[in-house]
């Protein structure tokens, strides 16, 4: 059981953000290697139907798999029930998938964890589910998964706010990322979806700019720390630790 | 039988139209029936046949089409679909209880924009065609598409040869068949049609 969490725990962070009327998904994409061909390496976030969508942190052919079955709910879910399937019920079903791996003989848990996020149709509200290896489920406003999730979660607690627009929601999700992400833009992945729409997935040159614009900011709030002295500055714990990273990093 | 299926082929384009009546025995069970489905983006299947059989494959079709698109990020080209379609029926046609299904299939090829179409019946004949009808519907318009079709037509000139064989089926089919639903597969994606089922066509 433990070694599924491991698995889990060890694969390359995702995170999920709800705004007002999107929800957000932001992966750190493992760097690849001079001679692969980045254009045919799968992605770490997959459409599971045309309203929803799942990030996963952990062995990525056990994810594969657990996809597909999700693929083939959803498929099967409108044939039989005339209805998309809506996102508690994929999570339940991923989650229950997953739980199933832990008990039979002579198979091995799902080495995944999940961020299944997407809308039910006819409602905007957006949802975010996270699934682990054990089989349960949860639902939840911001989370991170994978290879120090705890940090960017603990960013996100910090830094979330009720009613996000789009740009402050997909500008959360990139820098909490950024929080364990060394190389930047190059390495994040963001999917953004919004209701009735299919999913989108920001161009490299947009989280650039993202990434660019944040940099800027942590540099201009550290100088002032450092000058200025301004008294009562919230989260002085994060602005001191960008200062002292950025240095290394260009 | 009495459902009418037709299929027409043009330069950019593909026209597919369906009765609007779903019958049982002699009578009329509702006047806006749509016998189409969509398969995916680009792609349009018309059934005619048994009650339960037909919306009980298309769907199942429709959904391994979507299938595909979800796992492959790409969709299944008109051709392949049709290909597809043609094993199902034919291991149906094997089984104990066939699907008892007629098709029409049709579409434009989402990388090279070729329009196409199949005729398709339940004995899993997969024929390419440039135009297409079923059941009685073949006896009144084939004669006609025969001779007024062209491969490279307008999809203006396709809703008038529609429109021709609207006619033509109301003046000599004894029953009435509700008029016609209309839908266009073009590179765009599918749109209905604006189709006038009022007019009225005199007998000879």
């Amino acid at each position: 059981m433990a070694s599924g969490y491991d698995r889990a725990l060890s694969g390359t962070c995702a995170v999920g953000v709800k705004g007002s009327d999107v929800v957000v998904l932001g992966c750190e994409k493992r760097s690849a290697m001079k001679l692969q061909d980045t254009r045919i390496t799968p992605s770490k976030i997959g459409l599971i139907d045309t309203h929803v969508c799942l990030a996963f942190a952990g062995l990525n052919a056990d994810a594969r798999i657990l996809v597909d079955k999700a693929r083939l709910e959803a498929q099967s879910h409108r044939l039989n029930l005339e209805d998309p399937v809506t996102i508690e019920y994929i999570t339940k079903y991923v989650a229950g998938v997953q739980q199933r791996y832990t008990q039979s003989g002579g198979v091995r848990p799902f080495g995944i964890s999940t961020l299944i996020v997407g809308f039910d149709k006819g409602n905007d509200q957006p949802r975010l589910y996270q699934t682990e290896p054990s089989g349960i489920y949860s639902a939840w406003k911001a989370n991170a998964i994978g290879r120090s999730s705890k940090t960017v979660r603990e960013f996100l607690e910090r830094n979330y706010k009720e009613d996000m627009d789009r740009e402050a929601t997909v500008r959360l999700a990139i820098k909490s990322l950024l929080e364990v992400v060394q190389t930047g833009a190059k390495n994040i992945e963001i999917a953004i979806m919004a209701p009735g729409k299919p999913v989108e997935m920001l161009p490299v040159e947009d989280i650039e700019s993202y990434v660019k614009n944040i940099e800027q900011e942590k540099q201009e709030e550290a100088a002032k720390k450092k000058t200025g002295r301004t008294p009562g500055t919230g989260s002085a714990a994060i602005l001191t630790r960008s200062a002292q990273d950025e240095p290394g990093d260009h | 039988m009495p459902e009418v299926l037709l299929g027409i082929t043009g330069k950019d384009f593909t026209l597919i139209a369906a009765s609007k009546a779903a019958m049982r025995g002699a009578t009329i069970l509702k006047a806006a029936d749509d016998k189409t489905r969509q398969l995916n983006k680009h792609t349009l299947m018309a059934f005619s046949g048994e009650a339960g059989d037909t919306v009980q494959f298309a769907e199942y079709i429709q959904a391994n089409a979507q299938l595909y698109s979800m796992r492959n990020e790409t969709d299944l080209s008109p051709s392949a679909l049709a290909h597809f379609v043609r094993g199902e029926l034919a291991s149906s046609l094997r089984s104990r209880k066939p699907y008892n299904v007629n098709l029409l299939l049709g579409g434009v090829d989402p990388i090279t924009h070729q329009p196409s179409l199949y005729w398709l019946d339940y004995l899993a004949s997969l024929a390419p065609v440039p135009y297409a009808a079923h059941g009685y519907a073949q006896y009144y318009c084939l004669s006609l598409l025969d001779k007024h079709h062209q491969p490279d037509i307008t999809l203006e000139r396709g809703m008038e040869l529609l429109t021709l064989c609207a006619d033509e089926l109301k003046r000599r089919l004894p029953i009435d068949f509700k008029g016609l639903i209309v839908k266009a597969v073009t590179k765009d994606g599918i749109k209905e049609m604006p189709f006038d089922n009022d007019k009225v066509v005199k007998g000879t």
